[in-house]
């Protein structure tokens, strides 16, 4: 948070101007000091080299990141998602931007994002910080990350942004990055490889259980992260971790488009958990303004007995595709899948998870539960993969829908390929509404329509929300009940 | 208390009650009797305020106040209470979680401070022993799993919870067996008291003997026909509906 410095009050023709200028100098291959850390919107194979010496990154990262550029620009875009987008276009998206002049103060905050601050009881010092506000003159973000840092380091946690692992931790990096999601997996992935601002990245040693959960909020050394996030986290042997992700403040953005990808590696007996609370500005009522969101997770399941667990609380985008994925490939090894999709307004959402059976007598459930309301459209599409050597492979699928209102839509896609005659494969799915019986029910007793609403919601969503870590569960159910306001008559 | 003068109400477009009067003091119990089809349940909805039911004409005075003016919940945190006939499941909302919701909520709009998750555990308890429940029925979801009579009698505990002034029972004692009756009865009575009343719709004279109302009345045909003490409940087990007031309940549908 501390790269967003003083603004100035340049235009953006004259950046573009000077940056071209200083461009002419990195083909030669030298990297320049200046002052503003800018590029023009557009992507080259230029650009990619560009933005590594930007961040003055090693060459062999450098041609990491123009593999996968070449291999995007072989891929055709994606278009088989249930989803209604209009055309992105790659070239008018600037890979490297300063961070947009924020507001002075609160004063210049949108009041109704105040509001939604206030509803879900963020502190008044982190309102600043989440409003864009710059940071070092509200809030005091060194003295608390100093301590943390130092339990890590006596554990022999590495925890720091991508672009310092890359400069810091080469060996680890080039080991692991790219090893469960290759650069030509799909799209959005290849893209992201090509061009990644930066993330996290963690690196559990053997047997070291992680004392504190990892939160996104800590990583101080971020740069300007947002559009194409890149995470890799690693648990050697025998080693856990509780990673939480995002925040239920809704994140003003511009940019339209989001591609993350995040990368998890656990060997033997390891164990990853990985919690992502997100609320992404829905824009307005209409639609107009809102985020696409396009996320590549993937967890590898290496080692023998290792265990992966997703758990996601997601609203508020106005277009959403992710499947966190486990891929099983030690034997006995686990993969969890749990997650609330809320779509509300005219939001879409097309989310689920795949769970690929490959070692001996892996496990894998996925709970995914979907609530609908307004004009919104919500579809699970999941996938149980068993191999022809996955023996004794078992799976556990429940699905429920829950449908506000008489305009909502819910979609469920699954897809089973079972190549193992050993397997197991369970599926349940549900769909209901919250019937007019509950709600007079709730209301005869004294419980306003709202508060009806989000009781019921909230034991709906339970089996869920039981497996985020305590903080988050609170922040999730507090997010679901602003997020569901108007959602009734 | 309560004052229902010339109430007319129609569901789904058909007319069901043509005209009911009604009046209840402060500590009385009244048992509603009569024929399938009378409208007893109709009553009973329109009191608590069930979205369908349309008043086309005549008054509810509660208290002094437009009842029928108010919303469901108004009319709860005013002290209107409903136990249904067929209790819903709300699955995944604690017993607990829910009960202390909803008289939190009431007491809220009447002004009174609300009570925390200590306070309230312990007035639960309190009431859990006087209607003689086990405490079990705390860790469970609304009505889930929960056999008739468990539903039953989880709506006269939230009666004991929440405090009701008037009370309508909408045929509490159907489907239970004698022992649910007799435990169910043993509930209303420990709340029976000088400001609270009590309108206990039932199909049968059973229950009666176990809660003895002072007023019974015969609705049929969407009236009030007859009114009585509890010897009239008896007369109606010996001799059925037959011939009670003027209205025939031949014109009734069953």
């Amino acid at each position: 948070m501390s790269s967003t410095s003083t603004e100035t009050n340049v235009t953006r023709r004259d950046n573009a101007e000077v940056v071209e200028a200083l461009g002419r100098s990195y083909a030669a291959g030298f990297v320049t000091d200046i002052e503003t850390d800018y590029l023009p919107p557009g992507l080259s194979e230029d650009i990619v080299r560009q933005l590594s010496a930007l961040k003055r990154e090693p060459q062999w990262m450098t041609e990491w990141r123009l593999s996968a550029y070449r291999h995007w620009l072989t891929m055709p875009t994606p278009d088989w998602a249930k989803l209604k987008i209009d055309p992105i276009d790659y070239q008018a998206i600037s890979y490297y931007a300063a961070p947009k002049a924020g507001p002075k103060s609160l004063a210049e905050v949108d009041p109704a994002l105040l509001e939604t601050y206030e509803k879900l009881g963020i502190p008044l010092h982190e309102r600043a910080a989440l409003a864009g506000v710059a940071v070092d003159a509200v809030f005091d973000s060194v003295s608390v990350g100093t301590t943390f840092r130092k339990q890590l380091a006596q554990a022999g946690v590495l925890f720091c942004s991508m672009s310092e692992a890359i400069r810091e931790y080469p060996e680890l990096v080039q080991q692991y990055l790219g090893s469960v999601v290759p650069t030509g997996d799909n799209f959005f992935a290849a893209l992201n490889s090509a061009v990644f601002s930066d993330g996290s990245f963690v690196f559990i040693p053997k047997g070291v259980r992680c004392p504190m959960e990892l939160s996104t909020y800590f990583r101080i050394n971020a740069q300007n992260t947002g559009q194409f996030e890149r995470t890799l986290i690693v648990a050697e042997e025998g080693s856990h971790v509780s990673y939480l992700e995002g925040c239920t403040a809704p994140k003003r953005d511009e940019n339209q488009l989001h591609a993350a990808v995040v990368e998890l590696v656990a060997l033997e007996k390891a164990q990853i958990k990985y919690s992502t609370v997100q609320n992404w500005y829905p824009g307005d009522e209409n639609g107009v303004g809102g985020i696409y969101n396009f996320v590549t997770k993937r967890g590898d399941c290496r080692g023998d007995d290792s265990k992966i667990s997703w758990t996601q609380v997601e609203t508020g985008s106005a277009i959403t595709w992710k499947y966190p994925s486990v891929v099983l490939r030690g034997d006995r090894s686990v993969g969890e899948f749990h997650s609330v999709a809320l779509t509300h307004h005219f939001q879409q959402a097309d989310t689920g998870t795949k769970m690929i059976h490959l070692g001996k007598d892996t496990k894998s459930k996925i709970v995914a539960k979907g609530i609908s309301a307004g004009r919104s459209s919500n579809s699970y599409r999941g996938l149980v993969k068993v191999e022809k050597g996955a023996e004794g492979a078992r799976n556990y699928t429940q699905c429920d829908s829950l449908l506000i209102g008489k305009r909502c839509g819910a979609h469920t896609f699954p897809y089973m390929e079972v190549k193992n005659p050993t397997a197991i494969v369970e599926h349940e799915a549900t769909t209901s509404k919250i019937s007019d019986d509950q709600m007079f029910y709730c209301r005869s007793r004294g419980i306003r329509e709202e508060d009806a609403v989000s009781m019921i919601v909230d034991g709906f969503c339970k089996q869920v929300f039981k497996e985020l870590p305590m903080e988050f569960a609170v922040e999730a159910k507090k997010l679901l009940e602003v997020s569901l306001e108007g959602a009734v008559g | 208390m309560l004052k229902i003068e010339n109430l007319h109400a129609r569901v789904e477009g058909k007319e069901i009650l043509k005209g009911l009067s009604l009046s209840v003091n402060a500590g009385e119990v009244h048992a509603i009797m009569g024929p399938n089809g009378a409208g007893k349940s109709t009553l009973g909805n329109v009191l608590s305020g069930r979205d369908g039911y349309e008043v086309t004409a005549g008054s509810v005075a509660y208290n002094g106040i437009d009842l029928l003016s108010l919303a469901p919940e108004a009319r709860a945190a005013a002290g209107v209470f409903l136990a249904f006939q067929y209790p819903v499941e709300i699955p995944g909302v604690n017993n607990t979680y829910f009960l202390r919701a909803a008289l939190n909520a009431q007491r809220k709009v009447r002004g009174e401070s609300e009570l925390d998750s200590m306070q309230f555990l312990k007035l639960v308890r309190e009431k859990l022993k006087v209607m003689q429940i086990s405490d079990e029925l705390l860790h469970r979801a609304v009505n889930a799993g929960f056999s008739g009579g468990e539903k039953k009698r989880n709506e006269i505990f939230q009666m004991a919870v929440l405090q009701p002034q008037l009370a309508i029972l909408d045929e509490t004692d159907s489907g239970l067996d004698i022992d649910a009756l007799k435990q169910v009865a043993q509930g209303v009575n420990a709340l029976r008291s000088p400001e609270r009343s009590f309108l206990m719709i039932t199909h049968y004279q059973r229950l009666l003997d176990y809660v003895v109302p002072d007023f019974v009345h015969v609705l049929a045909d969407g009236r009030i026909v007859e009114s009585g003490d509890k010897s009239l409940a008896l007369k109606l087990e010996e001799h059925g509906y037959v011939g009670i007031g003027q209205s025939h309940p031949a014109g009734a549908i069953a």
